[in-house]
């Protein structure tokens, strides 16, 4: 009855491109195009997991800087979910968090936190 | 209206101690006069600033969490704003929050022990329709 979105479940989704590179050999000089970025991969990729989900962190507060300068660029940029295979539920929540938190100056808006 | 909402503000970096807890002081006796609940007060201490805010790199943080409806956070806020030494606060609602860990947490211990989970699902799907 109670509706719980359950999180864990969603990313295994998140690799979709994951299981595309297949061996392709006999492709003569066809242009990469869009798809040549994912394609010709040839080191070992982990599957990412959500380190939120793995853990069962359930709060994201922006007093946690410690948690959340781990998902922070050096940049000050947040860093997308595609490189840390945060999950979606999990990674708006920790958005949210950053940017409460550089706005109370915990976490620089741009560069490093002297 | 009670709701929860938490305060964490920065004073400058050289006001004193006495200072600081008269600001305190006064605030807490604004959020008695809204018929509000101030439920706590932390003080942080001094931190670095991740930019630098008024000219100041570091400040020192006070965490205030308070009971009470709208009215009485837009008093609050009024009131750090016209305060000079505080130079930056932030206002983040957190009964809703709290409220869906609180759930969570339920959730989980229920499956942890599943003897005694019957009666520990009335109260819960009770707290979910509540």
């Amino acid at each position: 009855m109670a509706d719980e979105t359950r999180p864990a479940t969603s990313p295994a989704e998140g690799t979709s491109g994951g299981d595309r590179p297949e061996r392709r050999p006999p492709r003569p000089g066809g242009p990469a195009g869009p798809g040549g970025r994912e394609g010709g991969r040839k080191y070992f990729r982990r599957k990412k997991v959500c380190k939120f989900c793995v853990e069962k962190i359930e709060a994201i507060n922006y007093k946690d800087v410690r948690l959340l300068a781990q998902f922070v660029a050096e940049s000050g940029k947040i860093v997308p979910r595609r490189l840390t295979g945060v999950c979606t539920p999990h990674q708006r929540r920790l958005s949210t968090a950053i940017k409460r938190a550089r706005n109370i100056a915990l976490l620089p808006f741009a560069g490093r936190a002297s | 209206m009670n709701r929860t909402y938490e305060l964490m503000f920065i004073v400058r970096p050289d006001m004193t101690e006495e200072d600081q807890d008269k600001l305190i002081s006064t605030l807490e006796s604004a959020v008695a006069s809204s018929s509000g609940n101030a439920k706590s007060v932390e003080k942080m201490g001094k931190r670095r600033l991740a930019y630098a805010v008024r000219g100041f790199r570091e400040g020192i943080y006070v965490l205030l969490t308070v009971e009470g409806g709208g009215g009485l956070i837009h008093e609050l806020e009024r009131r750090l704003r016209v305060t000079e030494p505080v130079i930056k606060f932030l206002t983040v609602r957190i009964d809703e929050e709290q409220k869906r860990l609180d759930k969570i947490k339920k959730i989980r211990e229920s499956r942890r022990k599943t003897a005694p989970a019957p009666a520990e699902t009335g109260g819960e799907t009770a707290a979910v329709t509540a």
